[in-house]
């Protein structure tokens, strides 16, 4: 049930006293991503209460500062491992994660990688800018080919990361992407992924004009929006057209990256599958298996 | 209508930019960061869609629908309507 | 499903009051007795067996074990579980260690109790895995960047494996601050006889919870309820919206990077907050030191050959004593000062080329001759090589 209406309302719901304006740039996604987070959470009905934010290290991570809820802002890349703990220790609560490109695919791959393996009940929103922005615009893990940052200033020569393809090789049970210019998808995906119980991995293509957008002259902030909008596709439109489109449409969405949901899975969550555990070893008078 | 809070805003443009009716404009007053916040404009088709305020990064816009609602909704967006994801409409 | 300690559950996975143990699952039978109900660990020589009996006993009384991907994430999980309120510990080794220096700092920045039991091996870098030694005795103190103040605790025996971890766990959650167990490759897989404590005789601390008015609760200063600079804890999931943070934080926990003040105030708080209260929670052992003029000070798995060497000497006329230190940091200046000044040489055996024998020296302050006696490479001192050190 909704009960807030509009955005003076969340704000005064939601956040925290005093914290507001973000430090973020103008026309930066990850403000835009915070907001989506909450109207999200506000459709639920969530008891803020019982939900515990972490995060690592960078812009996307500074979110859990601003809203009114418990937060754990950890070190670079292992906010998955805390996350786990947290969880583990408190079965009820709701665990989200916020990170970024570069800490979760980066420094932060193994823990990112055998969660979604072990298939822990929590929600990463990882927000992609394709760049290290916080400290001042170096090469990320999911930069395309031939961008340049201040540790590549003659071009990107390695091949990006496709997350979302790894995710759902795992097995995750909820995997999207989505990028920011529209609020209608984004917000419904976060609540899918919330309730979803399981490893739900939720990528937001985000723009970084002020790093990203200013070494790949990408323009200001509106023609930097643009370009988003001009090179993402949705998946089932890509697939279309890969089976019935002209050699011409083939060519030109090749390039586009592919936005939408890509896995939605039911799965038997770690915890769930560890309690059953519990009672099963309770039954039996707790003799392990002999070796 | 909308309520802005002046502080807030950063100037980036998007809630300009984005809405689909061309209801908004730069204003001349500056706020506290030395940018000029958004206001509608004079003539302007606001249907009350509150992409501006979904959009907006800083919460800084709060669209509230004024009593003659029904009747401004009826009336047609003179420029063509963006679509939901992926490119615009040619 | 939150854990409870439950006396009776735990006794009777524990078995009988007397047992023939190992001292890697001593320190499992303290962790169980302390209402450990968190475990996450990594396989690593010789800590493996510690992962192994919490994977078997843990889940029987209702903990939760998992084995994480490498040390950086069980460290990083015990400190998340130790914020939704569980009391928490991982085991590791030399190699591990080094890996879990960035989160052991951050669980002392924002003040989490966690237990990690580190029974050493030889280094640096692989080492001989099967052996031990006694050489991160100094990393336990300095070996995160930044200034903190380590609590450390150094067993001889199997027995006090079990004691240690138990008073790790109570000095934790005291100070609210990570607290290493520093077992080596030799306790740890000694096999000796011990004697599980009663349930009467087992004094526990739990963390003090945070139950003022919301509005009126700052986390990150002195307790607002007794008198003490231990903050009063907030667990996640009770509604106290604590943001905590590894960068420098003002009192209500918000991020204060450019103020130098709250900084200053921030670590002094942290630091002193252990080192105001050292002398009521030291620990040590004297042995023969009334009439001593020379004595050794040892920790650790040296304190028994120098035991035998002491004992080869008294019956040979010489007077030796013996200080065993049992909780080797924050270390004890006053006694090694007392010491000094009441012998004429200090020797200080250690399975390493010299650690504590440097604390040792500083704190004599020059009143005795300080001698190191090293021996790398895996194997302990023979009573024998003691002894010459006496005869010098």
């Amino acid at each position: 049930m909704v009960i807030v209406k509009t955005a003076e309302e969340l704000n005064k719901k939601y956040l925290r006293d005093g914290m507001w304006p973000t430090i973020f740039c103008n026309g930066c996604g990850n403000g835009v991503v915070l907001e989506y987070t909450l109207w999200a959470i506000e459709e639920l009905g969530l008891d803020m209460d019982k939900v515990v934010f972490t995060s690592g290290i960078g812009c996307s991570s500074r979110l859990p500062g601003y809203i009114n809820a418990d937060g754990l802002h950890t070190t670079h890349g292992r906010a998955i491992a805390f996350a786990t703990g947290v969880k583990a220790a408190n079965p009820d609560l709701h665990v989200v994660v916020f990170t970024g490109d570069g800490d979760c695919t980066g420094i932060g791959g193994n823990h990112f990688i055998h969660a979604a393996r072990r298939n822990i009940d929590l929600t990463v929103i990882l927000i992609n800018n394709f760049i290290y922005g916080m400290t001042g615009g170096q090469l990320a893990p999911t930069a395309p080919v031939g961008s340049i940052a201040t540790t590549a200033p003659y071009g990107n020569i390695e091949h990006p990361f496709d997350i979302c393809l790894l995710a759902k090789a795992l097995g995750a049970a909820y995997v999207a992407r989505w990028p920011v210019f529209h609020p209608y998808q984004p917000i419904k995906s976060v609540k899918e992924g919330i309730q979803k119980k399981g490893f739900s991995l939720l990528e937001f293509l985000a723009p970084c004009p002020t790093e990203y957008g200013r070494y790949n002259k990408l323009g200001d902030v509106k023609k930097h929006w643009e370009w988003y909008e001009n090179n993402t596709i949705l998946i089932e439109e890509y697939e279309k057209i890969m089976m019935y489109g002209t050699e011409e449409e083939k060519n030109q969405v090749k390039q586009m990256i592919q936005v939408g949901v890509f896995q939605n899975i039911e799965k038997p969550e770690f915890f769930t599958e560890y309690h059953k555990l519990l009672e099963r070893i309770a039954d039996k008078g707790g003799k392990p298996a002999k070796k | 209508m909308i309520v802005i809070t002046d502080d807030w805003c950063k100037g980036c443009g998007i809630c300009i930019e984005r809405c689909p009716l061309d209801a908004l404009e730069e204003s001349e007053k500056l706020n506290r960061r030395g940018v000029h916040p958004p206001q509608l404009k004079e003539n302007n088709n606001c249907n009350y869609c509150r992409l501006c305020e979904l959009l907006c990064p800083d919460l800084a816009i709060t669209v509230l629908p004024d009593k003659d609602r029904k009747e401004e909704s009826k009336k047609q967006p003179k420029q063509p309507m963006l679509r939901p994801v992926g490119g615009r409409i040619k | 499903m939150k854990y409870i300690r439950d006396p009776k559950r735990i006794r009777d996975v524990l078995g009988e009051n007397v047992q023939f143990l190992q001292g890697d699952m001593a320190c499992v039978y303290g962790g169980l007795l302390s209402g450990c109900s968190f475990f996450a660990g990594y396989p690593i020589t010789p800590a493996s067996e510690v992962a192994e009996g919490m994977a078997r006993l843990l889940p029987r009384v209702k903990g939760t074990y998992i084995q994480m991907e490498d040390e950086i994430g069980s460290m990083a999980a015990i400190i998340g579980a130790a914020w939704a309120g569980a009391k928490s510990m991982t085991a590791t080794s030399g190699p591990g260690f080094s890996l879990m220096m960035e989160n052991y700092g951050y669980a002392v920045m924002t003040e989490t109790p966690c237990v990690i039991v580190n029974v050493q091996r030889t280094g640096p870098s692989t080492g001989q895995p099967t052996l031990g030694a006694q050489g991160d005795m100094m990393q336990v103190r300095w070996g995160t960047h930044g200034d903190i103040e380590a609590i450390a605790l150094a067993p001889s025996s199997v027995q006090e494996c079990l004691d240690f971890t138990i008073e790790a766990f109570n000095l934790s959650e005291r100070f609210r601050n990570p607290v290493c167990v520093m077992t080596d490759g030799e306790i740890g897989h000694l096999r000796e006889r011990i004697i599980i404590p009663d349930e009467k005789d087992l004094k526990l601390l739990e963390r003090v919870p945070a139950t003022i008015d919301k509005n009126k609760f700052i986390p990150f200063t002195k307790s607002q309820t007794h008198n003490s600079k231990v903050p009063d804890f907030p667990t996640f999931g009770t509604g106290y919206h604590t943001y905590v943070t590894g960068l420098t934080h003002n009192k209500k926990g918000f991020p204060a990077t450019d103020k130098q003040k709250d900084h200053e105030e921030l670590i002094e708080r942290i630091v002193s907050k252990i080192s105001d209260e050292r002398k009521k929670f030291t620990m040590m052992e004297r042995m023969n030191l009334d009439d001593a003029k020379i004595a050794f000070v040892t920790y650790g798995a040296t304190a028994r050959p120098a035991e035998t060497a002491m004992e080869i000497a008294r019956e040979k006329g010489i007077k030796v004593g013996i200080l065993r230190l049992q909780l080797v940091w924050p270390f004890p200046k006053e006694a090694i000062e007392e010491l000094a000044s009441q012998v004429k040489k200090i020797i200080v055996p250690e399975m390493n080329l010299g650690q504590i024998v440097h604390p040792v020296r500083e704190y004599s302050a020059g009143q005795c001759e300080v001698v190191s006696a090293p021996k790398i490479g895996g194997e302990m001192h023979l009573p024998m090589e003691l002894f010459k050190y006496l005869e010098a």
